[in-house]
């Protein structure tokens, strides 16, 4: 496998995180209330590696280095499985599986709505994120996995929907993300200066 | 990298006594060996009241505190049957946004801010208007320790032993007029020493501004606030003054307040102003009534471990309905919320 070295890297960087959340909140160090510090982190650090994902392919243009997108549906399965340990928090600590009330949440809480349907998605895109599946969607795989863009609007306004009173974090998130989006756009996208060349083959 | 596991026999930093305390129990031993009246030495006092509750960080009291210390009604309001929040849980997990929106932030940064001097306004429609130092306001009240259940909109809660006075006191002193219908608090303004005032994206238009109906203010429940766990209030909490309205979420009950208005009309508070329908003026603790965003029916009770959360049932006016209940004989209180 190519890359190895890089991969087990990008694996060890996102699996060590929520380890050690896990350890911070058995240990006490996550304060009076840690199931929701680690819904909001898992949260956050799905979104995060949502714009990660997102980066790979402009880094690779920039870059001309192909192991960006080696790792990239590695990084993007990594999105959808902070996203089901989030939804697992949500599910464990906010609700204490109190399944009457999601039934309440889901029909009432726009934020909760509009996170489900992100879910929804990612998992559409986490399913279909194999070989087998790759051929036989064809064409229509490319398509399908579009809907990554509209999951970061979907996700930025979850986001936006909790914040009860400084935009400023958000607007961080929101700002890299729109960069992300606007770069998708051919006319910008075919403008990415490269900024090595390619290392010309070596003639002895 | 060197891990280092902890063995199941091992102390955590946080388990050491701290040094003051270790102190404290010869002054402890001493007095109560000499028979000495504690309360009638203020240094020795303090050390005793630090022990009221566990693991209480010793402050800095001011004078005119440690004074009303000895005359303190202990226990004055308590609550059955439910375990009084850590110290160290009311101390560092706050809203106190004008110190930062994380939870942990006013602990970390409310140590900038200076409580002593401290000036009170009181104006508007009173027969007495004026303009305190701290300790001149305080002097005609005596303290009195009140066990409250805390219940935030954001559906967690706690119990604090507060220290405090009834607000009906306040209004003894200073006599309001006829036309007095609401009372206004205010907090501090000052960018240099909060930093949440000095973001450009806060939502929030400074100063903080809180309020309650005049008959509401006179209940007995409704105190002001410049103690608790046997101490002075630690600046994140609030200090040197603050209001406790404990059937009330947590955000009518205005920190660091400065001035005290009261008023004809209805005042605008601050997270009305900022989201009308999804705070209101009243903002009685109400489990029927939902936040827009999630329920209130149920409230996470802080700590609340991973492995065995806390959720309870929100109770009505959180559990003070046979106090305040009258209040509202007649208010749609899904309306009115």
């Amino acid at each position: 496998m190519k890359f190895l070295p890089w991969r087990i890297g990008v694996f060890i960087a996102a699996v060590i995180w929520p380890l050690l959340w896990l350890y911070e909140a058995w240990s006490f160090a996550l304060g009076p209330d840690p199931g929701k510090v680690l819904v909001d982190r898992l949260g956050l650090g799905t979104l995060i590696l949502l714009l990660v994902t997102l980066s790979m392919t402009p880094l690779q243009k920039l870059t001309g280095w192909s192991g960006w997108i080696a790792v990239r549906r590695q990084i993007g399965l990594w999105c959808f499985a902070y996203v089901v340990l989030h939804l697992c928090a949500y599910l464990t600590f906010v609700l204490g599986f109190d399944w009457s009330q999601l039934g309440v949440e889901l029909r009432k809480r726009p934020y909760i709505i509009v996170g489900s349907l992100g879910f929804l998605c990612l998992l559409a895109l986490a399913v279909t994120s194999n070989r087998y599946s790759q051929r036989r969607l064809g064409a229509r795989w490319k398509k399908l996995h579009r809907l990554v863009y509209a999951i970061v609007g979907l996700g930025l306004l979850h986001m936006l929907w909790i914040v009860r009173a400084d935009l400023k974090e958000w607007s961080v998130y929101a700002f890299i993300g729109v960069c992300l989006l606007a770069l998708r756009i051919p006319l910008v996208m075919s403008r990415i200066p490269r900024l090595y060349k390619k290392k010309p083959v070596s003639v002895a | 990298m060197l891990i280092k596991l902890p063995k199941a026999s091992d102390c955590k930093e946080s388990d050491v006594t701290p040094e003051s305390f270790y102190l404290s129990r010869r002054a402890l031993l001493g007095s109560s060996l000499a028979g000495l009246a504690v309360s009638s030495l203020p240094r020795w006092a303090s050390a005793e009241d630090a022990m009221r509750y566990a693991d209480v960080e010793p402050g800095k009291a001011p004078t005119w505190f440690a004074d009303k210390l000895p005359q303190t009604k202990w226990q004055a309001v308590t609550v059955k049957g439910e375990a009084i929040t850590p110290f160290k849980d009311a101390t560092h997990y706050n809203n106190f946004y004008e110190f930062g929106t994380d939870k942990g932030d006013p602990a970390q940064n409310a140590g900038a801010l200076k409580t002593e001097p401290w000036t009170v306004v009181v104006d508007g429609e009173v027969g007495k208007p004026g303009r305190y130092a701290l300790e001149d306001f305080m002097k005609p009240y005596q303290l009195e320790e009140r066990i409250y259940r805390l219940r935030c909109v954001e559906a967690w809660s706690m119990v604090i032993p507060w220290m405090g006075f009834p607000i009906s006191a306040l209004l003894k002193q200073v006599e309001p007029t006829s036309k007095a219908k609401f009372i206004r608090f205010e907090t501090l303004q000052d960018p240099k020493v909060m930093p949440g005032q000095r973001s450009g994206f806060a939502l929030i238009d400074w100063p903080y501004v809180e309020g309650l109906r005049l008959d509401e203010a006179m209940n007995p429940l409704a105190i002001l606030a410049v103690g608790m766990y046997g101490r002075e209030l630690p600046n994140q909490n609030g200090a040197p003054l603050r209001l406790v309205v404990p059937w009330k979420y947590g955000f009518k009950s205005v920190k660091s307040i400065v001035r005290i208005s009261l008023v004809e009309e209805q005042p605008k508070t601050t997270w009305q102003s900022i989201a009308a329908d999804e705070y209101g003026f009243y903002a009685n603790v109400n489990p029927q009534v939902d936040h827009p965003r999630w329920t209130q029916a149920r409230e996470r009770r802080l700590p609340s471990g991973l492995f065995s959360p806390n959720v309870r049932d929100t109770q009505m006016f959180n559990g003070y309905a046979d106090e305040v209940a009258s209040l509202y004989t007649g208010l749609d209180l899904r309306k009115n919320y």
